[in-house]
């Protein structure tokens, strides 16, 4: 800097223009490394951050992990008068509950995408467009609220019922529509966690369709192609990456959902294995016990289901990443 | 303007009639009361400075308007006894019989076989001997065969730009379409693709009846037949490319080929 910072310092003979640019190239050589420096301090106090909570996660949940070990990821306890403690039961809850929501979510979402971009009468586009995203900017507790005194009613008497009926006692599908028809439980929290995945899915779908080239769905329209043709086998497999980032991102959500999914999940702390019965997911069981919790294994134990909630979330991440990257090795970029 | 067209082509078949044809973009108008005919088994070629409607005409022929709102065409194609225009005429039917080679290279994302199969596959229910001859036989009219036929299971999009363009017009042909249009498909390339090209449309009209815009006045007078000259959405003058370049009868045709504007 000081060498290069100013040449003309020493020369004063020669002022006019030259020197006055020399002094001004100093000034933005300056500015250049100020934003460098802020903007570096500003990413680097992200990983900071994350650092920071993944150590504090691990010290709180240190003493529960020492006690029961790697099996606390695969007990199916969940007793606190007894102290034992295993995540299993949140894990089942968080995992069924999400996985209900993006069977739900992704084709709906497809469709959406698929009306918005290539189906829709040009005055309907942009209406039906911003709603989607409405739907994103609902507070989750109004879902909540919402699926408690709303959905779950309505849907213990009028689906539940039928749904049971219909499936009969047909081995594999009537033992996961068992159960007393409650309204609330693991089906219901996936129903509604799906409604609120939708707007985040469907619009990063919607904008990753419209990036595939004009010419592109024209030469395939060129060849005789309908519409469904050319947006399953032109458009899905162009845009493929960025319908999987739609998809994970609906997906981190679901998993760590929380106001909306302890409202109508159940709390119960137990595995059926029917979709009717309540159960509990790690996000709905740290916002339950936390108030109540009194420190010790307890209170450890909740730090680490929510240490399990993070390397899950950070798997899924992990799983998305190598999709894409596989993605776009398949396709020869 | 052209009362004559009709009489240029004199005992030729026509493959293609357009009658009366205005089209519109919202309310600004692409083509002003267009009449022609196209020949069967010739090359057509259309010329004409940017915006004159040239490949606004073309995209008419299979209807690639359509896809979007508000651009609508009057008037009627004739196209093997029915009107192209025709609400009633399936659009899928007309694009597999009438293909079309756009002006950029647009590989499918999918592997170079899966390119030419692609299309077939949509209207022909071939064994995988009758697809793999049938993938052999496109790709070798492309001109394409002997670069590509030890990696067919690449994708697409490997391959260099004249590569792809000849893949694009593989892909075209391989589908049987009767008539072919090319929108500017050499605007983008090298000269020896584009060489490579002129000779293939050259082999092609044997078989194919071709429609081809373009901004290269040399190269519509070596390859076509016929020619037209389009301005500002009118259809100036069309005849036999020799006698237009040659002796063009109208002041504007002899204006735009010599240079003096567009």
């Amino acid at each position: 800097m000081t060498e290069l910072g100013n040449p003309m310092a020493g020369s004063k003979a020669v002022a006019g223009p030259i020197d006055l640019h020399a002094g001004r190239v100093t000034i933005f050589r300056r500015q250049d490394r100020l934003f460098h420096g802020v903007t570096q301090f500003f990413a680097l106090s992200v990983l900071l951050t994350l650092v920071g909570i993944l150590l504090s996660l691990g010290i709180e949940a240190y003493p529960s992990l020492s006690t029961f070990g790697t099996a606390f990821v695969w007990t199916n306890v969940w007793n606190v008068p007894d102290e034992q403690f295993g995540a299993l039961i949140s894990i089942y809850g968080t995992l069924a509950t999400s996985i209900i929501a993006l069977l739900i979510a992704v084709p709906v979402s497809f469709g959406i995408a698929l009306f918005l971009t290539e189906t829709c009468p040009t005055w309907l586009r942009r209406p039906l467009g911003t709603a989607v995203e409405l739907l994103a900017g609902i507070p989750s507790i109004v879902y909540g609220i919402w699926g408690l005194f709303v959905f779950a009613p309505l849907f213990a008497e009028h689906v539940q019922p039928h749904l049971q009926a219909a499936v009969g006692d047909i081995p594999v599908l009537s033992g996961l529509f068992a159960g007393a028809p409650m309204g609330i439980g693991i089906l219901t929290a996936g129903l509604v966690l799906s409604l609120m995945v939708i707007p985040f899915i469907a619009s990063v779908m919607r904008d990753v369709f419209e990036t595939t080239p004009p010419v592109l769905k024209e030469s395939a329209y060129g060849v005789g192609c309908t519409q469904w043709e050319v947006v399953t086998r032109i458009v899905l497999p162009y845009t493929r990456v960025g319908v999987i980032g739609g998809i994970m991102l609906g997906l981190g959500r679901a998993l760590g959902e929380t106001m909306a999914v302890t409202f109508v999940i159940g709390n119960a702390n137990r595995i059926t294995g029917s979709l009717f019965s309540p159960g509990t997911s790690i996000a709905s069981t740290l916002a339950n016990e936390f108030g109540e919790a009194s420190p010790g294994l307890h209170l450890s134990s909740l730090f680490a289901l929510g240490l399990v909630l993070f390397v899950i979330t950070f798997l899924v991440l992990a799983a998305s990443n190598w999709l894409i990257a596989r993605g776009r090795a398949k396709a020869g970029h | 303007m052209m009362e004559s067209a009709t009489v240029e082509l004199g005992s030729l078949a026509i493959a293609l009639k357009v009658r009366n044809l205005n089209f519109f973009y919202g309310s600004f108008q692409g083509l002003k009361d267009i009449n022609l005919d196209i020949a069967h088994r010739h090359v057509t070629a259309f010329i004409g400075p940017s915006g004159c409607g040239k490949s606004t005409l073309l995209r008419t022929f299979n209807r690639m308007y359509d896809l979007y709102p508000g651009q609508r065409a009057e008037g009627e194609i004739q196209f093997q006894g029915k009107n192209l225009l025709d609400k009633k005429q399936d659009v899928n039917l007309v694009r597999a019989k009438i293909g079309m080679v756009f002006q950029k290279p647009t590989p499918f994302p999918m592997t170079i076989y899966d390119n030419i199969a692609f299309g077939v596959r949509l209207y022909e229910n071939l064994s995988k001997s009758e697809m793999d001859a049938r993938v052999e036989w496109a790709l070798k009219k492309g001109a394409l065969w002997n670069e590509v036929k030890d990696k067919l299971l690449q994708s697409g999009l490997s391959l260099s730009g004249g590569q792809q363009q000849r893949l694009r017009i593989a892909r075209t042909i391989a589908v049987k379409p009767d008539l072919v249009l090319f929108d500017e498909p050499k605007s983008s390339l090298d000269q020896i693709s584009t060489a490579k090209i002129e000779e293939l449309i050259n082999e092609l009209k044997h078989e194919y009846t071709i429609a081809i815009v373009t901004h290269n006045m040399q190269q519509a007078a070596r390859i076509s037949d016929f020619t037209a000259f389009m301005y500002l959405g009118d259809l100036v003058e069309f005849g036999k490319t020799d006698e237009l370049f040659v002796k063009p009868k109208i002041m504007k045709t002899e204006e735009y080929i010599t240079g003096r504007f567009g």
